[in-house]
């Protein structure tokens, strides 16, 4: 069995990652759920079935040439804490984490692909990427698809589509999303009124970790709701279309906050900076709540010669799994806040306090 | 706006009902919403009503109704309200009547526009070809054009041979 740490892409190395528009879009992804014909859903086929469920995708998965360097491993044989690491990269939903026998997860080495096997479908196939690219991950996913199709007998019906587990999925079996960082319309408190026009769209808004969670560090997930009626193209367009509306409000925002609120902006940020370099202990939400302030300040030029990653990499390693992940003892919740507080000070030791432009 | 239960008198009564984060929406008429005892909007859950849509499907163990289960995996109409989930892909043609309702207020439309496996996009294609074939077919024997009529036959005779080898 692989090492899951070995394989996955360190955070110094994710953080690094660029696209078009990240500064605003951290990431797109392209999810599409497929079943097999003869088969029960996930959530209502027994154990052996689901076994037998993953015993025939895995091997067809990895036979991809796109997977051919992968990281293929059934849940129950990944700890509790390597699952936890996954939902703090978004490589598997939390759902996901908590299957055990009969599910599985194939990720390639380039973590451009990942694919949840019987998570709420039999198969949830993902293509992401770094900043703006939902095109290019629909580009990517339905290549992977369309080789995959030839080797699965898929569970499709000619009016209905794309049959899946939850009716709310049927048809293109598409879910659209794009991760985005928006500090200026939460400060400028135009968030809600964004929201509201996007949810009339049939768009959702959730925050970092999906459904029914908050939106920590002002990270939101904006993803298309409806997939019948409606072609996969259609909808690409149609979130394509929002987000860059999206990214300009933001941009907009923080435009008009620095010309017409430079105090309070500049309030946040080098409060943020404040708490961050000399807390000695921090919980993982105050974290991410502040350390998107840094983002927000390096983006509006408040800390020359500091770079974006710096923050994206401390996104990742002071969350809680991954805390714990390089420390061999348990640790409680107290010693994890203690540690964090250690690792921020440490890397933010060479920032110097934010300067006014 | 139509009744979505009998399609054919005015919605006058519209329910709205948000579970989780998910809207359901639903348009009924004033006969129909009094049929479904929906007097009091809070004490109602709208799954059931939408699954029970089709009057012959509703569930009434009291009346000596059967419960719907599906053949292929044995799932029933209260395993979907327990979950908000189907059973198998089988448990859709089961359902499909119950569906029709909660697929229309979730969805932008009915019916799937967008992907299809290649295999059956090709066989969908050769379906329809065909159709066109027999139509012209009638069309030249009306027309006693017995000439054209031939060569149809015998294209189509050639295309149902293809077919019957693919899937032999």
């Amino acid at each position: 069995m692989k090492d899951l740490h070995q394989f996955l892409i360190s955070p110094s190395q994710a953080a690094q990652q660029h696209g078009p528009h990240d500064r605003i879009v951290m990431s797109s992804r392209v999810r599409l759920a497929r079943n097999l014909r003869d088969a029960a859903f996930p959530g209502w086929a027994k154990k052996p079935e689901r076994v037998k469920i993953l015993e025939t995708i895995l091997p067809a998965l990895i036979g991809l040439p796109e997977m051919a360097d992968s990281f293929a491993e059934a849940m129950d044989n990944l700890t509790a804490l390597d699952k936890q690491v996954l939902v703090e990269r978004h490589l598997i939903s939390r759902e996901h984490a908590a299957k055990n026998v009969g599910s599985g997860i194939v990720l390639n080495r380039e973590e451009s692909f990942c694919v949840m096997i019987n998570e709420e479908d039999h198969m949830r196939m993902q293509a992401l990427r770094p900043g703006f690219q939902i095109r290019e991950a629909w580009l990517a996913i339905d290549r992977l698809d369309s080789t995959l199709e030839k080797k699965l007998n898929y569970a499709f019906d000619n009016e209905l589509g794309y049959l899946t587990a939850c009716p709310t999925n049927l048809g293109t079996g598409i879910r659209v999303s794009a991760m985005l960082h928006l500090p200026g319309l939460v400060l400028a408190e135009q968030i809600n009124p964004i929201i509201q026009s996007v949810n009339k769209l049939g768009l959702a808004v959730r925050g970092l970790y999906g459904e029914g969670t908050e939106a920590l560090g002002n990270v939101f997930q904006v993803s298309n709701q409806m997939t019948l009626g409606e072609s996969e193209t259609v909808i690409v367009e149609r979130l394509e279309k929002v987000l860059s509306q999206i990214i300009e409000h933001e941009e907009n925002a923080r435009q008009t906050l620095l010309e017409k609120k430079k105090k309070t902006v500049l309030n946040h940020v080098g409060r943020a900076y404040g708490v961050l370099a000399n807390a000695h202990s921090i919980s993982s939400k105050e974290t991410m709540n502040l350390l998107s302030l840094l983002r927000l300040g390096i983006d509006l030029g408040s800390f020359p010669g500091t770079e974006r990653a710096l923050v994206d990499e401390l996104f990742l390693t002071t969350q809680p799994a991954h805390l714990q992940k390089q420390h061999a003892d348990k640790l409680s919740a107290e010693e994890r806040d203690l540690i964090r507080a250690d690792m921020v000070r440490e890397r933010l030791k060479d920032v110097s306090r934010p300067v006014m432009k | 706006m139509q009744c979505c239960v009998c399609k054919e008198k005015p919605a006058t009564v519209h329910l709205t009902q948000i579970v989780g984060e998910k809207m359901q929406k639903l348009d009924l008429c004033e006969e129909c919403a009094k049929a479904k005892g929906i007097n009091d909007p809070t004490s109602f859950a709208m799954a059931d009503l939408m699954l029970g849509l089709g009057a012959s499907q509703e569930l009434d163990p009291s009346a000596g109704g059967v419960e719907i289960k599906c053949p292929r995996c044995g799932f029933s109409q209260a395993d979907f309200k327990k979950s908000g989930r189907l059973g198998c892909p089988e448990c859709y043609q089961t359902f499909s009547e119950g569906l029709a309702g909660l697929l229309k207020s979730m969805h932008k439309g009915t019916r799937h526009i967008g992907k299809a496996p290649e295999a059956l996009r090709k066989s969908r294609e050769s379906g329809e070809r065909l159709k066109q074939l027999q139509k012209k077919l009638n069309k030249a024997v009306e027309a006693e054009d017995y000439e054209s009529a031939a060569t149809i036959r015998d294209e189509i005779k050639a295309m149902n041979e293809l077919m019957a080898a693919k899937i032999g």
